[in-house]
């Protein structure tokens, strides 16, 4: 099922999980990463939509089929996130972001810590620089920053498969899913997580309860790079899984819904 | 900075896929030949109905060893995921039954296997669902034949029985501009000769019971999915944008995104209709699969030795290998066949049925079997055979001399095939 909200003059568009959206219940708003959009989260929004939770796996503007552009920086999309909620009629809900979602929720638990009852982050590091040559692939628009977001992403072991939903190569659906991003949105994520240094500063204004989940093999966000952010919250649990790298919700669907469940 | 080195053809068809199992280490992939599938609880057993986790609950729908071949065709083929299932013909039928149902209209080559040919012109107007054939070569005539209820472009990359090469990117741009997938059949190709999905097209379906595995033992279909058509653009697929009542209202594009068409032919194709692939038969396909590199190189070399052999042979009219420079599409087999057009191929001999006949009785080491890409070399002559109820005239309406042969070249000794040939060449040609 899916619902659409209007923030700022332009669509949202968000799936619900299979229920329908209701801002009665806990809600549990999905961010996506960089480039990306709402669809890696459909490992986890279903269970959370069937057992008691209202959801809401969210595009981003200007991703997947959400309208406006990409908003400039991850304070920027941090005030987007509280509109949404405006939005949608809820007063607090439970953020989990992956990558550069999780650096928006982060911001959000900081900045607005009434409107945040836990935090789910996955796959994210106190500081995300990104290598000018990706940059530069990605303001030119060629396919090499796409190729490095997907060969860096992935974990070796599921760089040759095994995946828990029978018959799916997460190689080419991450390539399917970046190629369809509109011209300058991976550019605009990626140019907003390397300047992105509050991150230390936010975890340490985080009020909520909040779990982290690693991948042992994440390239991009290493477990040793998130440890002083889970360190900065206090009574945070941090989870780290193994033969998995940054897009633990496809790669270990099951052990990150586990970790989430926790908090969320 | 590097570039992104991703795994290679030769090193996914062996490894792309599986881990090895995390009970037993076995290094193989275990047939597991089960039915069914112990729920950890009540709880778990829900969520797997609801989509809420992956995993196994019904091997008519999903079995841990059909998934392995699964993921690794759909890593050859580079798509975002794969459905195997029990024949080529049952792939075809859960990829047009995902896309489209009473009314629907299809626009094909017209020189596709025979079965295809059948399911599209004979079987399936009876459900509502008819096509209209068109000569692969005639790019206008196929955009003329779309109508509005056309919802697929299908054919083959390598067609029956003229060998006639698809121009792929060029259909695929006249599939798209009218908002519609292109299904491409793979099969005499193979994933390792052509990546139909890199050149345009949207689905790739295998009859895997032929290069996929091999050996000729099972039989088996798969269907593979690009991930990129825009489904919803497109406004013609309710299948896969609105929610289907069969699984709790999910809409399958909105939620799985590049992988909705894959995820609709087995939730409801597989569930519905029940062609399930048998794990002892995807574990023969995956044995075959590991050496698919090395046995197409070979395919490759042997029918290229057998064409040019053929081709200067008195006994013989005319061949239609597209690697031969007088194949009316050598060029752009040139182009989206670059490592060869693969070991099936038909040539017409002088002398009519009864020459067909002589060869056929001739021969030794080649087969005379309805089937092909197997490991061993096969034949049959289709006048004496399979349309043997066919006038002449019926014949050439099909595309098929009265001594057209066909071949499917094996990876026996080449000297050995060109001396079994020869004598029924000779015999052929004598009368």
């Amino acid at each position: 099922m899916t619902t659409t909200f209007t923030v700022d003059g332009h669509d949202v568009f968000a799936t619900t999980g299979g229920v329908d959206f209701d801002p009665a219940k806990p809600v549990v708003v999905f961010l996506h990463g960089a480039g990306f959009d709402r669809t890696t989260w459909r490992l986890q929004t279903r269970w959370f939509a069937n057992h008691g939770r209202s959801v809401l796996a969210v595009d981003l503007p200007g991703h997947g089929r959400s309208g406006g552009p990409p908003l400039p920086s991850i304070a920027a999309m941090a005030d987007w996130v509280i509109r949404l909620l405006d939005a949608a009629g809820v007063r607090q809900a439970a953020l989990v972001g992956h990558s550069m979602g999780g650096l928006v929720s982060l911001d959000v638990a900081g900045r607005y810590p009434d409107r945040i009852r836990a935090l789910g982050l996955c796959g994210i590091a106190g500081e995300m620089p990104v290598h000018p040559e990706m940059l530069e692939s990605a303001k030119a628009g060629t396919s090499k920053v796409r190729e490095l977001m997907t060969f860096w992403g992935l974990g070796r072991a599921l760089q040759i498969g095994g995946m828990v939903s029978p018959g799916l190569w997460l190689t080419r659906e991450s390539l399917a899913v970046l190629d369809k991003a509109a011209p300058g949105v991976i550019h605009n994520d990626l140019a907003a997580c390397n300047v992105y240094k509050d991150a230390p500063a936010r975890a340490a204004q985080v009020a909520c309860p909040a779990v982290f989940v690693c991948g042992d093999g994440d390239q991009m966000t290493p477990v040793a790079k998130c440890k002083p952010l889970a360190a900065a919250i206090a009574g945070s649990r941090m989870t780290t899984l193994k033969a998995c790298g940054h897009f633990m919700m496809v790669e270990r669907p099951d052990e990150t819904l586990d970790a989430l469940k926790a908090v969320a | 900075m590097p570039d992104a080195k991703f795994l290679k053809f030769d090193t996914l068809a062996l490894h792309a896929g599986q881990q090895p199992d995390p009970v037993t280490g076995a290094r193989a992939v275990p047939i597991y030949q089960t039915t069914s599938y112990v729920f950890r609880d009540v709880e778990h057993a829900a969520s797997l109905f609801n989509l809420e986790v992956g995993g196994h609950i019904y091997s008519r729908i999903s079995n841990p060893t059909v998934a392995v071949l699964e993921e690794r065709v759909a890593a050859l083929e580079k798509g975002t995921g794969a459905l195997a299932v029990a024949s080529g013909q049952a792939a075809l039928h859960i990829g047009i039954a995902t896309l489209m149902g009473q009314g629907g209209h299809i626009v094909a080559s017209a020189s596709l296997y025979g079965g295809s040919r059948n399911m599209l012109g004979l079987t399936l107007p009876r459900f509502g669902i008819t096509t209209t054939f068109v000569d692969p070569r005639d790019l206008d005539g196929m955009r003329k034949a779309i109508r509005p209820e056309t919802r697929l472009v299908f054919g083959e990359t390598i067609g029956n029985p003229g060998g006639e090469v698809l121009d792929l990117p060029a259909v695929a741009q006249i599939a798209h501009d009218a908002g519609l997938p292109l299904m491409i059949d793979n099969t005499f190709a193979s994933p390792l000769l052509c990546n139909p999905l890199e050149h345009g097209a949207d689905i790739v379906m295998h009859s895997a019971t032929k290069f996929i595995g091999g050996h000729g033992i099972a039989i088996a279909g798969v269907l593979v999915d690009a991930g990129r058509f825009d489904w919803r653009a497109s406004g013609k697929f309710p299948t896969l944008t609105e929610p289907y009542a069969g699984y709790h209202g999910i809409d399958f594009f909105a939620e799985f995104g590049p992988q909705a068409f894959i995820m609709r032919a087995r939730t409801e194709g597989l569930r519905d209709f029940g062609p399930a692939l048998s794990p002892q038969n995807a574990f023969y396909l995956l044995q075959g699969l590991e050496t698919l590199p090395l046995r197409i190189r070979q395919h490759v070399a042997n029918a290229q030795a057998v064409a040019a052999f053929l081709s200067t042979n008195p006994a013989v009219e005319r061949v239609h290998h597209p690697d031969l420079p007088n194949h009316p599409d050598h060029d752009l087999a040139k182009k989206l066949l670059p490592r060869g057009s693969g070991s099936i191929f038909a040539f017409d001999l002088k002398g009519g049925r009864e020459a067909g006949k002589r060869f056929i009785e001739r021969l030794r080491l080649f087969s005379h079997l309805a089937n092909v890409g197997d490991a061993k070399s096969l034949v049959i002559h289709p006048a004496s055979t399979t349309h043997a109820q066919l006038t002449a005239e019926q014949l050439a309406a099909t595309g098929i001399g009265e001594g057209m042969v066909r071949l499917s070249v094996g990876l026996e000794d080449v000297d050995d095939l060109i001396d079994d040939l020869t004598p029924a060449l000779r015999a052929a040609h004598k009368g």
